[in-house]
């Protein structure tokens, strides 16, 4: 980042689990966590004279997923086999896609309205299907290597996304894979969840250093292995300082030596080399003749752009615009999900306050909603009572003190508004009984009364709150109001 | 006469009539693969009690009028290509000798459904590779005519099990001319549908973009009665072509029409054994008298047909075997075997010298489970296609391969928009003596020169016998027709086989 003598320059290979109910090419369960290889079958598990049938609603999300990112959708898209041996890969390839990718050229822009860097637009590269392979669990009993294999994975969609290496720095990468999530997550193609390996980031990073005669380019080193966004930030982290240092001591640059992949080591935090495996060597890819091609026409194209929805990005602009929020509050709400969007622009509707509802929602709502480890649709105050409540704070008929704990009472027994104010005990005080209170209060505090007569007016807070442990149902407002009339006449 | 020497339409016309039972035709052709099997060699494996289970519940069936179709009850022999639930399916490769899949090939499914009695399996080349039937590991097949010679192949069991009277009718798979050119060399009627006419599911696949299930059987009328069963889109195969079955039972036998049939001039020139001319030339001369009229024509790029096929068919096959690695099932090395040979080398050589390969067990297990599990035809076409598809080769042979087959193709249209059929030799010699050409590949691959260019162009090809050498042996003549024009070609060759009577013979065994 700032302060170095290079600039990090990043390239991502995001592989996203698509949400399909089946398989893409066999009719298998996608469900994760059943028993090893019980979700299998002949195509899946490899078996001779078993043939690939496309999954269409893989494509269907993949196509959602690559308008999303403003990709290019051929007419026409086909697929290849990638040759290599490994025990996970049951037919010795992976059926996947190579030079005709079923889409390409698209972009997500990413920003921080913290300012700690630039606003960018990530270029996409490629965006294409394939399948998973299975999952090898290597044991090591009583120091014999025993591998076994589970084949319920292998076959799953996945939609490979490859972005130009357009990041420059770990942050950067970071709100990227942020950005890539909730988008996703928006369009509902995939659950994103990294410990279930249904979103697996892989990382090209180098450094760009200036010199002289132009920049200078170190190798380019992929990084595996990475099993959360954090994960990625401190792998890229460790990696560039890592490479700048072997630049220091080597001065190797790009092309001197062939690529490396590196595997982060989360318990050491630090990156190692991977063995040199046959999967750098030669794919010998091939158009898989048990498949046809895949077609789409510009009208299926033009219905799943208009079924997409409204974008994050779209609909941030568009808080800010509607309800003259700020960038930075509508990110708030827009980055926790299209859920709670619904829900402030319910609120700020009925309350004729958007302000008002957005701070509450991100404070109070947000807060409940971590604690409580839930989601809004859990949330136990639906928008017109929680636009209710805003409407008296608004107008003064609850503080916002007592309004939070009206707001609380409600969470914690789920009753209804009136009865949360009136289990409360908050009633209006008369005006009468808030003379009286005040009176009561100056005649107390006579060093109070002479700092205000002395133009502290600040020192009549300290009113405020003893008037409160007298009566809670006191409104600051008016305690100060009223104080501040009778110290006038004293 | 003997239900042996019966057709399967006979058969079918005498269970409708009562006139025998389905337990008794599989009884007979029992006895008669017993008697002449052991000289013939067609079968691998077969189960009596099994077939003649089969055909007791065809029997009942019938009896209490609830037959399938009017198939029911007449066996099929099946290339040991095609998958039977919970029976072997072996493709002659000690790979697959153990292997016993869980799941019938949809072909199977449909012949099952008809009510026919399964007979058992056939022998091939490993994998389908070959046209001899000689690079089979799990057995060795005779021709039927001459048992110092090939079948032919890969269908080779197919073709000599019906040739020689052991079932009327067989299912075998054609890559480059494998139905056709057994049945050429056995002297029975070979057909390959269409590409995608004939559902691939459960077919263990040898080269996907080419490989195609089709009848063997003695008659032209008997194929298209058992190409009507097997025919059909299938969702489990997404290159079957959603085309509708024609009822080619029936059109076989409607009058034919005036017909063009188009003669290759390349396919007789060098090369071309003399007698085998003349057979073909006598064929065209009967077609002629059936009221059809020749025309010459070219297919320009016929000549690249062999080298396109086999770097094609040798790509896709590379990566369609890549599943035999021992990991998951099939073959694999004796590990403990494995284990020691590793040790000893390393208390010869030295702890470094045996792992420099710098794996640990599983790049070894896997190189020597294919080094000692694959036969030497079936390594060199996976190396060629490994070779062909690598980076730096891929463009030059891979690629070119795939623009000449669209030229081929091309020659194909072209040619039928002038002609209905083409018609010329199947083979460019009869059978050859076993061990003949065992040792050069490539004069062995030459006989694929006139079958292989349909797999590649996808279209149908039907071989059926025209005649016989002075020494003995059968010569085919092969008919082709445009993509889904199998009644075409069924019909014009059941209106030869009116007129002649080569397919009636039968070879004397044993
Ligand atoms: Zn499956």
């Amino acid at each position: 980042m700032n302060g170095t003598p290079y600039t990090t320059v990043i390239g991502l290979e995001v592989h996203v689990q698509l949400k399909t109910r089946t398989k893409l090419f066999c009719r298998c369960s996608t469900a994760f966590g059943a028993a090893p290889n019980t979700q299998t079958c002949p195509v899946c598990i490899g078996l001779p004279g078993s043939l690939p049938v496309m999954n269409r609603q893989a494509y269907v999300l993949a196509l959602k997923t690559a308008l999303a990112l403003h990709c290019d959708i051929p007419a026409c898209t086909k697929w290849d086999r990638k040759n290599y041996f490994y025990p996970d890969l049951p037919k010795g390839y992976q059926i996947s896609q190579f030079d005709l990718p079923m889409s390409r050229d698209g972009y997500l822009d990413i920003g921080d309205p913290q300012g700690r860097f630039p606003d960018r637009r990530v270029r996409i590269l490629r965006a294409h299907l394939e399948e998973d392979a299975g999952k090898s669990m290597h044991d090591e009993v009583a120091g014999r290597a025993d591998s076994r294999i589970d084949l319920n994975r292998a076959g799953t969609p996945l939609l490979e996304i490859v972005t130009h290496p357009d990041l420059r720095s770990p942050e950067e990468t970071k709100a990227y894979l942020t950005e890539l999530k909730l988008l996703l997550s928006y369009i509902d193609v995939s659950d994103c969840n990294m410990q279930e390996g249904s979103l697996r980031v892989d990382a090209n990073v180098n450094l760009h250093l200036p010199s002289p005669s132009g920049t200078i380019a170190t190798p380019i080193v992929e990084i595996k292995n990475m099993n959360s966004f954090r994960a990625v930030e401190r792998a890229l982290a460790f990696e560039a300082a890592r490479q700048y240092q072997v630049w220091q001591e080597t001065g190797r640059k790009l092309g001197d030596v062939p690529k490396q992949t590196r595997g982060w080591d989360d318990q050491a935090q630090v990156t190692r080399a991977q063995r040199h495996k046959e999967e750098s060597s030669d794919y010998r890819y091939f158009p898989d003749p048990d498949l046809v091609p895949v077609r789409v026409t510009p009208a299926e194209i033009d219905a799943a752009r208009a079924a997409l929805g409204e974008l994050p990005a779209a609909l941030r602009d568009r808080l800010v615009t509607t309800y003259a929020l700020d960038r930075y509050d509508a990110d708030v709400l827009v980055n926790q999900g299209r859920p709670l969007v619904d829900y402030f622009e319910q609120v700020a509707a009925q309350c004729q306050d958007p302000k008002r509802a957005s701070n509450w929602i991100q404070q109070d709502v947000l807060r409940t909603l971590n604690e409580r480890g839930i989601g809004i649709a859990e949330f136990a105050v639906a928008p017109p009572v929680l636009a209710e409540l805003l409407r008296m704070v608004g107008s003064g008929t609850l503080d916002t003190m007592r309004g939070r704990q009206v707001l609380q009472q409600m969470v914690d027994t789920g009753s209804d508004l009136a009865t949360a104010i009136a289990a409360l005990g908050i009633t209006e005080m008369s005006d009468e009984a808030l003379v009286t209170l005040c009176r009561e209060l100056l005649a107390a505090n006579p060093k109070i009364v002479a700092d205000v007569k002395n133009g502290k007016q600040q020192a009549l807070g300290a009113l405020i709150g003893q008037a409160r442990k007298r009566n809670p149902n006191a409104d600051p407002t008016r305690v100060r109001k009223v104080c501040a009339e009778l110290i006038e006449e004293m | 006469m003997s239900l042996i020497e019966l057709t399967a339409a006979q058969l079918r016309d005498g269970l409708a009539a009562g006139r025998f039972s389905a337990q008794e035709i599989t009884q007979s052709l029992l006895e008669r693969i017993e008697r002449v099997d052991r000289s013939v060699g067609a079968f691998l494996r077969m189960s009596p009690d099994a077939a003649l289970a089969q055909a007791a519940a065809s029997d009942q069936r019938r009896a209490a009028g609830r037959c399938l179709s009017p198939l029911d009850g007449i066996p099929v022999a099946l290339k040991d290509v095609l998958c039977t639930a919970g029976e072997p399916t072996t493709c002659s490769s000690r790979m697959l000798a153990n292997f016993v899949p869980p799941y019938d090939a949809t072909v199977v499914r449909k012949l099952r459904e008809a009510g026919l009695v399964l007979l058992g399996k056939t022998n091939l080349d490993e994998f389908a590779m070959g046209n001899s039937t000689e690079n089979a590991a799990l057995g060795t097949t005779r021709n039927p005519w001459d048992a110092r010679r090939v079948p032919g192949g890969s269908s080779g069991g197919s073709a000599a099990a019906v040739a020689a009277r052991m079932v009327p009718w067989a299912i075998g798979t054609d890559t480059g001319g494998s139905i056709r050119q057994p049945a050429a060399f056995c002297g029975t009627v070979g057909l390959k549908p269409t590409y995608g006419r004939v559902s691939r599911f459960g077919v263990v696949a040898f080269a996907s973009s080419l490989d195609q299930v089709g009848p063997l059987a003695r008659t032209a009328a008997d194929a298209a009665l058992l190409l009507e069963v097997i025919a059909g889109p299938d969702p489990q195969d997404a290159t079957s072509a959603p085309v509708a079955v024609e009822p080619y039972s029936r059109t076989v036998a409607e009058p034919l029409e005036s017909l063009t049939l188009g003669v290759v001039r390349e396919q007789f020139g060098a090369g071309l054994d003399a007698e085998v001319g003349a057979a073909v030339e006598r064929a065209i001369g009967t077609f002629q008298a059936l009221g059809g009229t020749i025309r010459e024509v070219t297919l320009p790029h016929s000549g690249y047909g062999v080298a396109t096929y086999y770097l094609i068919a040798s790509c896709e096959a590379s990566s369609n075997l890549a599943r035999y690695d021992g990991a998951h099932f099939g073959y694999r090395t004796d590990e403990a075997a494995m284990g020691r040979a590793v040790a000893d080398q390393q208390r010869q050589q030295g702890a470094d010298a045996a792992d420099d390969d710098g794996d640990s067990g599983l790049l070894r297990m896997y190189r020597q489970t294919r080094a000692e599990a694959f036969g030497p035809e079936v390594k060199r076409r996976i190396m060629l296609g490994t070779y062909a598809l690598s980076a730096g080769y891929y463009e030059a042979y891979y690629l070119k391969a795939l623009q000449v087959r669209r030229l081929i193709r091309q020659d194909f249209d072209a040619v039928f928009g002038q002609v209905d059929l083409l018609i010329g030799p199947t083979t460019p010699t009869a059978a050859y003596c076993a061990g003949e050409k065992l040792d050069d590949p490539l004069a062995m691959y030459q006989g694929d020169l006139y079958t292989a260019t349909a797999n590649l162009a996808g279209i149908a090809g039907l071989s059926l016998p025209c005649g016989f050498t002075r020494s003995g042996l059968p010569i085919g003549v092969q008919l082709l027709a445009p993509a889904f024009h199998e009644s075409r070609l069924l019909r014009a060759a059941h209106h030869y086989q009116q007129r002649t009577d080569w397919h009636t013979r039968t070879p004397e065994l044993s």
